[in-house]
């Protein structure tokens, strides 16, 4: 901590409400804090001028701020801070709660509120956000007595961390934060009702050992959760040990190195082809970290159907929700696999492998190059040039879904996306954040024309904080995943799906970042180089790409494995003599 | 009566009445969270009590609600989850003791009255309030016994009525003692 012998000689000493909360957060090792001011919480900001161990970043949308805090705690580990107003500047937050909510990233909100006596009375700027964020957040306080916030402090950010980690908003109204009282950081926090699960119990670790050596067909299911809990290695090493072949969710990405041929890339609704059917055909599926979501899984009944599970999760509710395993283990990723790892031994795979590696041959991810711009071939360029030494920050639609698949993933925390809420206007904010916390690789922000504009007001901050970030908008000029079913499953009858665009190169421009615009795929690869190496500060490209593509493979919504659609292009054969003739295992089903 | 549901895994399973006992530390916005659980899940709460247990700082919520086992073992490891949650316990299959308080404004005439009051004594209720047209009655019971009562004296014209909802303890002998 900077300041801790500072903060030392404050220790008992009379203060502000407002200076105990910024003390708070310097106890708390908070390096910086996203946020924007209002009436209700003018006397926290006041605070904020003397103390500037912290770092304010002043945004220009509190929704801006919610996501920048969620793509600096995906990109670093550490909690996200906000800081906001009360009445709509609270609310503004709500979106960005509910998807740290979904998505179980560590952010503590704190949000300005009116003086406790006019709570209730429609006072000008009020707004209950402890009831509005009820649901959506792990944990909410109000702060009724000022001796009560430095406990809370702690509490707030113990509780966002822990366990399965999750967004806690605390409440300040202005009367109480203006009150006096000692400081005095409590050294412990005191929930004995909230004790996490950390240690797996070895009984079921052992049950799940006997399980796994048994199995020929094995596969490791591989979620957000082995990055939460900085177990990427210890998976690599478990997949490794049992050359057991590995896909991962959408938050999974990167835990396990995708040049790997154990890797099967991403599974689920846009998942590969191969990771799919493997999932489908395999005896013993090993679910780390990962919650079996509707994305994921297609129709519940049909899923893994032939498979024995075992689930390995902190969260004990995550477990048997949605399908029911055979060998539940409660527990820290991390700490488990540690465990499993003693008593599980090498496996038997190579048919098995084999197999798989013929269904890749059969049904790569692909796509053709032609005169048009694709964003298969922008993000797949991205992937080559920085060899997945980067933290790419996607938004939400086919962009997405393409990054998951053509982004050759190697490193945690380098693939930070709205996932459960699948929130547009993530990816800006989100990176903003990221940049702000990791300085050892470039980052890039990925949105569909549609996405970028639903918070385009950051481009502000990011060209006043001078970000060395890569900004990437591809432009279609459609809401494409939308316009994908509309063509798909509504007759192509595309209702609101058109974008009319500003010219977003001039957009940059007015908010004083450099700008590039990409039509020839030629220029792919010249003018993303360029960007990489530009580090004076931000930089845009917009990539005018073509208007109608679909993304696949694709497993339309609540449906199985047989109903899997994949791209209607060609598998390109492969260069030279013909592919040899492999004995490929035929499994017996049933 | 029970309506067949579909749960996890697509195995049918029957919503049935289930007596949930919840130990909460009374802090602000507490019971707020757990009534929201079940409206998230779009569960009816059919009956809430709530008050003081032996420990100052601890209330005991007993909540009635209707829904698939699958869902309600859902319902029960959310609520473990929260924060302010001392102990859940779903009662439903447990031996429990449960009882009820009801208050009942009964319509009455002179000539009504002794029959009501008959009914009050085979039901060991007693009698709180009365004026010209209307006497009140208070009964506790278990949840049949407060239904039945209720039923008996539904013909004499219920003004008004006022049920607590059912509180319950586990039995220390599981079974019959």
């Amino acid at each position: 901590m900077s300041s801790s012998k500072s903060q030392r000689a404050h220790e008992g000493k009379m203060m502000t409400g407002s200076e105990i909360f910024v003390r708070s957060l310097i106890e708390e090792g908070v390096e910086v804090i996203f946020g924007y001011p209002g009436g209700a919480i003018i006397g926290v900001y006041d605070a904020l001028v003397d103390l500037s161990d912290i770092k304010h970043v002043l945004v220009r949308h509190e929704q801006g701020a919610t996501h920048a805090a969620e793509g600096y705690a995906k990109a670093t580990g550490k909690p996200g801070v906000v800081l906001v107003t009360s009445g709509p500047g609270a609310t503004n937050t709500v979106t960005g709660i509910a998807d740290a909510f979904m998505d179980s990233v560590p952010i503590v909100v704190f949000s300005g509120q009116v003086p406790l006596k006019l709570i209730g009375n429609d006072a000008f700027q009020e707004a209950d956000i402890v009831g509005i964020t009820r649901p959506i957040t792990k944990h909410n306080y109000l702060v009724k007595d000022v001796r009560d916030l430095a406990r809370i402090v702690k509490e707030a950010f113990y509780i966002a961390t822990s366990g399965r980690p999750g967004p806690v908003l605390v409440d300040l109204p202005k009367d109480v934060m203006a009150q006096k009282a000692a400081f005095e950081y409590p050294k412990s926090v005191n929930l004995p009702n909230y004790v996490p699960t950390v240690e797996g119990h070895l009984k079921q670790i052992k049950k799940a050992a006997d399980l796994i050596n048994s199995a020929k067909r094995p596969v490791l299911y591989v979620g957000g959760g082995v990055i939460q809990s900085n177990a990427a290695a210890e998976l690599t090493e478990l997949a490794r040990k049992l050359q057991c072949p590995v896909t991962t969710t959408l938050h999974g990405l990167g835990s396990f190195p995708e040049t790997d041929h154990l890797s099967m890339g991403m599974l689920g609704m846009h998942g590969t082809w191969y990771s799919n059917i493997a999932v489908s055909y395999c005896d013993v599926l090993i679910a780390v970290g990962a919650r079996f979501d509707d994305r994921v899984t297609g129709k519940v009944e049909a899923f893994a159907a032939e498979a024995k599970k075992i689930h390995i999760d902190i969260d004990p509710s995550a477990i048997s929700k949605n399908v029911k395993v055979d060998v539940p283990i409660v527990g820290d990723v991390k700490r488990v696999l540690l465990k499993l790892l003693d008593h599980v031994k090498p496996l038997d795979t190579g048919d098995w492998i084999k197999t798989i590696e013929q269904w890749k041959r059969e049904h790569p991810l692909r796509y053709k190059k032609g005169k048009a711009l694709r964003m298969q071939q922008v993000l797949h360029t991205l992937g080559e040039l920085t060899g997945g030494d980067a933290v790419v920050v996607t938004d939400v639609g086919q962009h997405q879904m393409w990054a998951a698949q053509f982004f050759k993933w190697k490193h945690a925390r380098s693939h930070i996306t709205s996932g459960g809420l699948g929130t547009m206007g993530f990816s800006l904010p989100a990176a903003m954040g990221a940049a702000f916390g990791r300085k050892d690789l470039p980052v890039i922000s990925i949105s569909g024309d549609g996405g970028f504009q639903m918070n385009s007001q950051e481009m502000a901050t990011v060209v006043e904080h001078r970000l060395p970030m890569k900004i990437f908008v591809l432009n279609n000029g459609f809401l494409g995943m939308v316009r994908q079913w509309q063509e798909l499953f509504w007759r192509k009858r595309y209702s609101h799906v058109q974008l009319l665009n500003p010219d977003f190169v001039k957009l940059a421009e007015a908010y004083g970042c450099k700008a590039y615009r990409v039509t020839d795929p030629a220029e792919i690869e010249p003018v993303t180089r360029k960007a990489l190496e530009y580090s004076e500060g931000p930089v845009f490209i917009e990539f005018v790409v073509a208007k109608e593509d679909n993304v696949y493979p694709m497993i339309p919504t609540g449906q199985t494995v047989q109903e899997m659609i994949d791209t209607p292009e060609p598998v390109e054969p492969p260069n030279g003599a013909a592919a040899e003739a492999e004995e490929v295992m035929v499994l017996e089903k049933g | 009566m029970t309506t067949a549901t579909k749960s996890i895994n697509g195995e049918s399973s029957t919503a049935q009445k289930h007596t949930i006992s919840i130990l909460v530390q009374n802090t602000f916005g507490a019971f707020n969270r757990i009534a929201g659980l079940f409206a998230a899940k779009g569960y009816n709460i059919d009956s809430l009590s709530v008050g003081q247990t032996e420990d100052e700082s601890v209330s005991r919520m007993t909540i009635v609600t209707r829904g698939d086992d699958q869902v309600m073992e859902q319902i029960t490891k959310q609520l473990n989850k929260l924060i302010d949650t001392v102990r859940v316990v779903d009662l439903t299959f447990e031996s429990f003791v449960e009882r009820e308080l009801i208050l009942i404004k009964i319509q009455t005439r002179a000539e009504t009255r002794p029959e009501i009051m008959q009914i009050a004594e085979i039901f060991r209720a007693k009698v709180v309030d009365i004026s010209p047209k209307t006497l009140t009655l208070e009964a506790t019971g278990s949840q049949q016994k407060v239904e039945a009562i209720v039923k008996m004296l539904k013909p004499f014209g219920i003004k008004e009525l006022a049920r607590t909802g059912r509180v319950a303890l586990k039995r220390e002998f599981q079974g019959e003692v």
